[in-house]
């Protein structure tokens, strides 16, 4: 039965999914956009972040000291990684890219399943955060799943500020718009390039790093994220942070609510069989549908300022 | 395109005589394990051929060719599942899949290019990947395992890995001649011409669209009959065999062995498996050295072999230049490197 | 993203082979192999075409002359098929060409060269022009017999590089050539197809003086075989070759002539010398 509450549930699940999505998307579609780089391994550094936090915050005891420290640290391990292999990566094409970075996630599932196990760490939502917001019979929410919407909200914002008012964030869009002009300028372009790695190495930890109570921290986490991501960026316009934004929202409130919905919807017009096998294939297939839809119509983006 | 890229007619020739008394032979030592593994290069040895075709020669880059081999596994099983166990049955089905799927997603892929096509090819991929994990009545995301061999009529019965085995060697030869005879015929001329140049093929009136599908399901349809052998030697089949990861691996195979070469792929195919089995003897974690070699290979030798034949041959050089004066070293450095280089 | 098609539709039409039929009867000026009627293109607020009407008369060679900024690659693009325009119509040989895709309009006989040379890099020479003849010939999906060997393709292939001067690096991989001989095979590429037509976008780009000769030394052997839309900014050349020029200033066709009524035309002294005055 579809209740509105259940329905209203479903939409804040999806607009929490959606912020974190924004989060993890945020950094990758600025690496394609500026950099021209396509960097798969993006989803080892939002499981770093995962880890990390995990791990320091039973170090320090506490939950909030863990995430916040999990981000410099992801930063810090992106920036050895781009020393070693993505700069050297930024002039190839992208099947090189893809391949490379595909070979730098196997490396690092696997450190991550020698340092901490095959199996799944178990992290709990701290105590503090653990309540639900009733508003109704089956309108369920979860505080904690609020607070990821504000934090993720919060640095929305932060990164639309640094975007628009900030020297760097203008480099950044100008590198967006033509990366060789901006080298012809005279700005060192490395620097800059780093700066980008770092920023989006960081958003991606912050994302892991609050998934990780609501996920299982284990090796290969962020695998599904990671192919959301991409078809986040089709749908938003490679390069735009507002459209990443729009296009996450967009992908996890249909993802959300196609999942519950289209098995109930499917049921009424076929068998509970047959509603049961393919009704969650269809949930899934529906955000897929989109994108292709998108490429097929628009292939810009929806939400593209400028044309690339 | 020179024959350097064939490889000489009697090195073939030998290559060919080799894989055919393999079965005998390592039976007869002892390793009968050695035509299972085999078996299963050439497998994904014609799998990469035939992603070859529309990477090396077409410019295409696919992220989810894995699906196609998917797709033949599970066609299949299926069957088999079911009690269908007429080889000839098989093989139509597998065409009519094949046919049917790569007509499709090549239909809408190919509708972008470039960076827009890989993301729509892995796209695609995981769309149906999610359906087989979700199809409770298939296995869903544990796949399933059947028993029985398939037959054809009188002719054959694949009841153990050498008839299998031959089975494989069979259409991985066939695969080849026809990919040898493509490339060198007017289509092969118009593909090749696409991936150089589309904006010009189009301008002197080929409709590249066409061609690219074309090619894409000729080599998606080759992709489904790799995976209709992969489901007889292994009696098993899951969603695993169409995860992006395994698309990449497919890629990796035929950069290893150089793109745009005929034979390179299945060379490909035998040296990331043999590498990954070697690893895995080594230590349970072969995964990560096997992926730092493999973010190596892609920095320093993109080419594949050929690469490894140049940064062999100028290791060499720099031994032998230590041993000479300087003067003489310029001198031998500089012409060996340029004899090198292809 | 890149490449991405130039819309869908585009695409669909590829499927049914695209058959033109002539929507009205334009045929008052019928020596006029190619008609331009209105032509009108905007970029947002920038106008590049403003109503342009241009006729190419079977065997001449007509120029369209401009400073930059002037609109020329964008009118360009929409005789070739690579840009759509907002309004208006091309017609060619009687057919309505204005929506025809590019490769559709290669079929019915319009040739083009590239402003920046585009050849197929990996190919041989020889390979390049046979591709071309090939294409020409029909379709190409043959799947077994030897392209290169056989006589139909080899032999125009050979007589057209000839014709160009590139007969001795046939076997040269296309993408090793120097500049000038780039641009010859981009011609040879061109004429492979046999068009009644070809579109020449500025030929004698980036070259010195000597190649330039030999370019326009080139084209004039090609007249009379070939009718020519020639996009350029070398005056000089534009003299020696054009039997009419057009002259397009900020999207508009100003003036349209033989070279003697164009170097008399005051409007058109105006437009150059004065914006050439700054011209760096």
């Amino acid at each position: 039965m579809i209740t509105p509450g259940l329905l209203l549930v479903q939409l804040f699940n999806g607009l929490q999914f959606g912020i974190t999505l924004f989060l993890f998307t945020a950094g990758l579609t600025l690496l394609l956009g500026i950099l021209n780089f396509m960097n798969l391994a993006h989803v080892s550094l939002y499981m770093a972040g995962a880890y990390f936090a995990v791990a320091l915050g039973q170090w320090t005891g506490s939950f909030w000291l863990g995430t916040i420290l999990a981000v410099p640290c992801t930063i810090a391990l992106a920036m050895v990684v781009e020393y070693l292999a993505f700069r050297r990566l930024y002039r190839r094409d992208h099947l090189d890219q893809v391949l490379a970075t595909f070979g730098l996630i196997m490396f690092f599932n696997e450190m991550a399943r020698i340092v901490w196990g095959a199996g799944g760490l178990y992290v709990s939502v701290p105590a503090a955060l653990s309540g639900n917001i009733v508003l109704g019979e089956a309108a369920i929410f979860p505080v904690y799943r609020l607070l990821i919407i504000g934090v993720g909200c919060l640095t929305a914002v932060g990164l639309t500020w640094l975007i628009r008012r900030t020297r760097t964030g203008m480099l950044i869009r100008a590198g967006a718009d033509k990366p060789e002009m901006v080298e012809a300028v005279g700005i060192d372009v490395r620097r800059l390039f780093r700066w980008v790695i770092g920023l989006g190495a960081g958003l991606a930890a912050l994302a892991g790093a609050l998934s990780g109570p609501l996920f299982s921290v284990e090796p290969g986490m962020g695998d599904a994220v990671l192919i959301l991501a991409l078809v986040v960026i089709v749908i938003g316009g490679i390069g735009s942070i507002r459209g990443s934004f729009y296009a996450a929202m967009l992908v996890g409130v249909v993802d959300a609510v196609g999942r519950t919905v289209l098995p109930v919807l499917f049921s009424m017009f076929t068998t509970p069989v047959v509603a049961d096998t393919l009704g969650p294939a269809l949930g899934s297939m529906l955000i897929y549908l989109l994108m292709i839809g998108v490429l097929l119509f628009k292939p810009e983006g929806l939400f593209a300022v400028k044309e690339r | 395109m020179n024959n350097r890229k064939f490889g000489s007619p009697s090195g073939i020739a030998i290559l060919c005589l080799i894989l055919l008394a393999l079965p005998p032979v390592a039976v007869a030592m002892g390793q009968p394990y050695a035509v299972t593994f085999m078996a299963r290069v050439l497998i994904f040895g014609l799998a990469a051929l035939s992603l070859n075709l529309i990477l090396g020669f077409g410019g295409l880059t696919s992220l989810g060719h894995a699906v196609f081999i998917g797709l033949g596994a599970y066609a299949v099983s299926l069957m088999m599942q079911a009690g269908a166990s007429n080889g000839f049955l098989h093989l139509a089905v597998l065409l009519v899949v094949g046919l049917l799927s790569s007509l499709i997603i090549g239909a809408v892929a190919l509708r972008t290019s470039g960076l827009a096509f890989l993301m729509v090819t892995l796209a695609l991929a995981q769309l149906i990947y999610f359906v087989g994990t979700g199809l409770r009545r298939f296995g869903g995301d544990d796949g399933f395992s059947f028993r029985g061999h398939a037959d054809f009529g009188g002719l054959l019965t694949l009841s153990n890995d050498t008839s299998i085995y031959y089975y494989i060697l069979f259409w991985i030869m066939l695969a080849t001649v026809l990919m040898y005879r493509l490339l060198r015929s007017r289509f092969g001329l118009a593909l090749r011409a696409t991936m150089g140049n589309s904006q010009r093929a189009e301008s002197i009136g080929l409709p590249v669209f066409r061609y690219r599908l074309v090619a894409f399901v000729l080599s998606g349809t080759f992709c489904t009959i790799a995976g209709g052998l992969l489901a007889y030697l292994t009696q098993f089949v899951s969603p695993a065999y169409m995860h992006w990861s395994r698309s990449a691996e497919l890629l990796l195979m035929v950069l290893i062995g150089g793109m745009g070469t005929l034979l390179g792929p299945i060379i490909g195919a035998a040296a990331l498996i043999l590498l990954e089995e070697g690893l895995a003897m080594l230590t349970p974690h072969w995964q990560a050295p096997l992926g730092i070699l493999l973010v190596m290979l892609v920095i320093f030798a993109r080419n594949g072999i050929s690469d490894f034949r140049v940064l062999f041959v100028l290791a060499i050089d720099r031994l032998r230049a230590k041993a000479k004066s300087p003067a003489e070293n310029e001198a031998q450095v500089g012409t060996a490197s340029r004899k090198a280089l292809p | 993203m890149s490449a991405v098609i130039h819309g869908y539709k585009a695409q669909s039409q590829r499927f049914v082979e695209h058959k033109a039929e002539p929507t009205s009867t334009l045929r008052r000026q019928s020596e006029a192999l190619l008609s331009v009627r209105n032509l009108r293109k905007s970029y947002g607020g920038l106008v590049a075409t403003a109503n342009v009407d241009l006729d190419v008369r079977e065997g001449e060679v007509h120029a369209v002359l401009g400073p930059n900024g002037a609109g020329k690659t964008t009118l360009l693009g929409q005789l070739t098929g690579q840009v759509r325009p907002d309004a208006g119509h091309v017609f060619f040989d009687g057919h309505d060409i204005t929506r025809l895709p590019v490769h559709a309009r290669a079929r019915k006989g319009i040739g083009r060269s590239f402003q920046i040379t585009s050849v197929f890099p990996d190919l041989s020479v020889l390979e390049n022009v046979a591709l071309a003849v090939q294409v020409s010939q029909g379709h190409s999906f043959r799947f077994w017999s030897n392209a290169m060997g056989a006589a139909n393709l080899r032999e125009p292939a050979q007589k057209l590089l000839e014709r160009v001067g590139l007969a001795q690096h046939a076997s040269m991989q296309a993408g090793t050539l120097s500049h000038g001989q780039h641009r010859q095979l981009e011609i040879a590429i061109s004429l492979a197809g046999r068009p009644r037509l070809l579109l020449l976008d500025e030929p004698m780009a980036g070259m010195g003086s000597e190649d330039s000769s030999d370019m326009v030394k080139l084209l004039k052997s090609l007249k009379g075989q070939v009718s020519m839309l020639l996009v350029e900014h070398d005056v000089e050349a534009v003299f020696a070759l054009a039997d009419r020029i057009s002259v397009l200033v900020y999207g508009k066709c100003i003036a349209t002539g033989t070279p003697e009524e164009i170097r008399g035309n005051a409007a058109v002294r105006v437009a150059y010398l004065g914006i050439s005055e700054g011209d760096a």
